[in-house]
């Protein structure tokens, strides 16, 4: 899948996955896609839990070895 | 608009640091607008110096340890530095954020610090004690705020 910017949270730990997606959200404009790393199994429902409160919108998750791969649409405001 | 949350923070302590500082980078993130009021012991996580952050096993039965220990053993002098040394340790092994990193967030991301006036005085503290960019302020001060918060939470 394409993306416009990647996050690495890599062996992070709640909440730091949540906050380093928010950063790279921020960093990036509306439509355009972010990818984020995490290894935490809690950020599974997190980043669902994040998408719905937010209105960003959660494109893919993928589940590559121990990591999950996430794809998020930043809203357009 | 955005939701509100209102914490206050009363423990001063490395364990009891953690939950208002996730809770509130965590709400900023979710684009809440936060604001914390430290009272008592909780004044200590605004001070520059986050080194009298310790956590003790004494009288904290919960508290995962390598090999079962008494009360008495707890109290000796020294107990509390190894309990505070191995807790950071597990921390970073983790991938647990420290105090600092967690507290940086949170101003980062706009979550509005308001030290208690009156605990500043009981305990003499001074005002360059603590980090830059916090407000003082007293009980309705904290109410302005938390009267119109959908989310209030005493830690």
């Amino acid at each position: 899948m394409e993306f416009d910017k990647e996050v690495d949270a890599t062996g992070l730990n709640c909440p730091l996955p949540i906050l380093r997606c928010k950063k790279g959200l921020s960093e990036i404009g509306g439509a355009q896609v972010l990818k984020v790393i995490s290894t935490d199994p809690g950020s599974v429902k997190d980043f669902n839990a994040f998408c719905a409160q937010t209105g960003h919108e959660l494109l893919q998750l993928d589940e590559v070895d121990t990591s999950f791969i996430f794809y998020i649409k930043k809203r357009v405001n | 608009m955005a939701k509100k949350l209102a914490l206050i923070a009363s423990k001063g302590t490395l364990d009891w640091a953690y939950p208002p500082f996730i809770l509130a980078s965590t709400a900023a993130a979710l684009d809440y607008d936060v604001q914390i009021f430290f009272t008592f012991y909780g004044l200590t996580l605004l001070k520059k110096d986050l080194s009298d952050l310790k956590v003790s096993p004494l009288g904290n039965p919960a508290m995962p340890m390598p090999v079962p220990m008494p009360n008495f053993v707890q109290m000796l002098p020294g107990m509390e530095s190894m309990a505070t040394m191995m807790m950071k340790q597990k921390i970073a092994d983790k991938g647990v954020a420290s105090i600092e990193d967690l507290r940086t967030a949170c101003l980062e991301s706009g979550v509005k610090f308001i030290a208690c006036q009156m605990t500043v005085d009981l305990f003499d503290f001074k005002p360059s004690d603590f980090i830059e960019g916090i407000e003082f302020g007293g009980a309705a001060t904290f109410f302005q705020f938390a009267g119109e918060s959908d989310v209030n939470l005493f830690i």
